[in-house]
């Protein structure tokens, strides 16, 4: 068995993963049991694989071995225990039917969003829904989960083992939802997924490959996500949104870890193939012509994308965007980086002017600081300024963020002793 | 005889490669296409976008805008090539190899019937 063998079946088993724990949860409901499942299934596949050669459909494969062996635990239990419960073992009057019949897509969609949205369980704080999305629904292991939060091991093994069994106290109808209950859990499954991104993308330093992984993590969920529903525009721009943040991963941290900021970035190290698919599915979304919060953020962030330097950039049309979302999605942080858009457009008075009012709701908020620092500062309100990235500072959550600030005041100081500098600092 | 060439596979699985994975499979591709683009006789090669990005349009009164691809397969068409090869073996064997660089997936060989040169008509 050769290495780059082992690497395939490594990259088709944790591709299938999402899809094949979800039918699996279906047929037991019960989360250790079916991956317990899984984990048989993918043994078996390590072995047999390589001289049998892959399975055409490697879900399908893992489903079906999956499903034998779990079966066979639950008779051999019952055996010694108490009579088969039917109620456990569902859906097995159909093992006739041929299993690729039954497993396309559109079978594997409602299991997979079930899946997810377990893991979305409303009395889960959201780093334990994205600690046990990432270990049930990706696969990862404790350690690698651990080493992304900056906690221990052992740590990060109770809370994913609190979070399950909170989770399997809760009831989730195991039934097909219906259109209304579906787009509803899509909703709160996006969010997750959106918040697993979050994780990896706000956050840098020594982790920062762990942190990368998170974000691909994402995308790789958000990708699965809108192949099982194809026609959903948000779910086509919540991809486009993370493709085009994604895309700056290059630049966005210098050789020191150091946050680069959107105007120094080196745009040439943006990935054009990720920026290029973004908008071909904005374009798609667009044709529905059901305006979300996403397609919005996305097309901002597609704004910036398209700008081949900071000057190109189309302030008025973010601008616009902005007031949209500021509509669908009314928040204290939107009207933030509103105003980052209404300094480049109408200077910094009237961004200041703009923030202000949102000082009582973001007032533990490290980019309210930043960006009330950064106007205070082009205005020349040198003292101001001083107070605000003094504040930016102590609520930094990250080493670079903290830096990057520190960095801002440094050139305050330079600045306050060699006279008003009118450069842009706005953290954007 | 101009053939084309195929790219079929599971794009959940490639999708989960790495981008050193990705890289790598791509290089050797490069390295296979490069005898025949060295003297002119590989016309395109391209890869395309997930068919998540696809949209499907087919006829009708107003004709049926659908996302996704046209069909739902366990192989999706990732890529091409067009190429000229001497003989059928010659095209056999250019797919060979294009299909070895992975241990799953197909290359599948259609000649190409009719090409319209552009730039010809209208």
């Amino acid at each position: 068995m050769t290495t780059t063998t082992l690497d395939w079946i490594d990259k088709a088993l944790s591709g299938a993963r999402p899809q094949a724990m979800a039918a699996l949860l279906r047929y037991f409901r019960d989360l250790d049991t079916a991956e317990e499942a899984f984990q048989e299934a993918c043994l078996r596949a390590i072995k047999a694989w390589p001289d049998k050669g892959p399975p055409r459909d490697p879900v399908a494969w893992l489903i079906f071995v999956g499903r034998n062996f779990g079966v066979d635990q639950i008779r051999k239990t019952a055996r010694q225990t108490e009579l088969p419960d039917d109620d456990r073992i569902s859906d097995l009057d159909d093992v006739e039917t041929p299993m690729a019949e039954r497993l396309d897509d559109q079978h594997y969609r409602d299991d997979v969003l079930r899946l997810l949205f377990i893991c979305c369980h409303p009395d889960l704080p959201s780093t334990q829904q994205i600690a046990l999305a990432l270990r049930i629904v990706s696969g990862l292991t404790v350690k690698e989960i651990a080493r992304a939060f900056l906690v221990s091991e052992a740590a990060m093994e109770q809370r994913i083992t609190r979070a399950k069994r909170k989770v399997g106290a809760g009831s989730v109808e195991f039934g097909a939802p219906d259109a209304v209950e579906r787009l509803a859990r899509l909703r709160t499954v996006s969010a997750m997924i959106y918040l697993v991104f979050n994780e990896g993308y706000s956050a840098s330093g020594g982790e920062a490959h762990i942190r990368a992984s998170l974000c691909e993590e994402a995308i790789r969920l958000a990708r699965l996500l809108l192949r099982l529903f194809p026609a959903e525009p948000e779910v086509m721009g919540l991809n486009a949104l993370m493709f085009f943040q994604h895309s700056r991963r290059r630049a966005r941290l210098d050789a020191d870890g150091q946050i680069v900021l959107l105007d120094d970035q080196d745009r040439t190290l943006w990935d054009r193939e990720l920026i290029a698919e973004g908008f071909a599915l904005l374009d798609k979304a667009f044709r529905h012509r059901r305006a979300g919060s996403y397609q919005i953020q996305a097309a901002i962030a597609g704004e910036h994308a398209r700008a081949k330097t900071p000057e190109d950039t189309d302030w008025s049309t973010i601008d616009g965007l902005y007031a949209v979302l500021e509509q669908v999605q009314p928040s204290p942080v939107v009207s933030l980086n509103r105003a980052v858009a209404i300094s480049k457009l109408r200077g910094p008075e009237e961004a200041l002017a703009y923030v202000e009012p949102l000082a009582d709701k973001l007032s533990g908020y490290f980019h309210f600081y930043g960006v009330r620092g950064g106007l205070l500062k082009q205005l020349g309100r040198v003292e101001e300024a001083r107070e605000a990235f003094d504040r930016a500072i102590a609520l930094a959550s990250t080493p670079a963020e903290a830096a990057h600030i520190r960095m801002e005041l440094d050139r305050l100081d330079a600045d306050g002793s060699a006279g008003k500098d009118a450069r842009s600092a706005a953290v954007g | 005889m101009r053939y084309a060439f195929l790219c079929y596979d599971n794009e959940t699985v490639v999708g989960a490669w790495t981008k050193e994975q990705d890289a790598a499979v791509m290089e050797k591709h490069f390295a296979t296409q490069r005898p025949l683009e060295a003297d002119g006789r590989l016309k395109a090669s391209l890869r395309l976008m997930p068919t998540t990005a696809a949209t499907t349009v087919r006829p009708g009164e107003e004709s049926l805008v659908v996302d996704g691809p046209f069909a739902e397969t366990k192989e999706q068409l990732l890529g091409f090539w067009l190429a000229d090869c001497e003989t059928y073996d010659d095209a056999l064997e250019f797919a060979r190899k294009l299909a070895n660089v992975k241990s799953h997936g197909a290359i599948e060989i259609r000649p190409v019937h009719y090409e319209h040169e552009i730039g010809q008509t209208g």
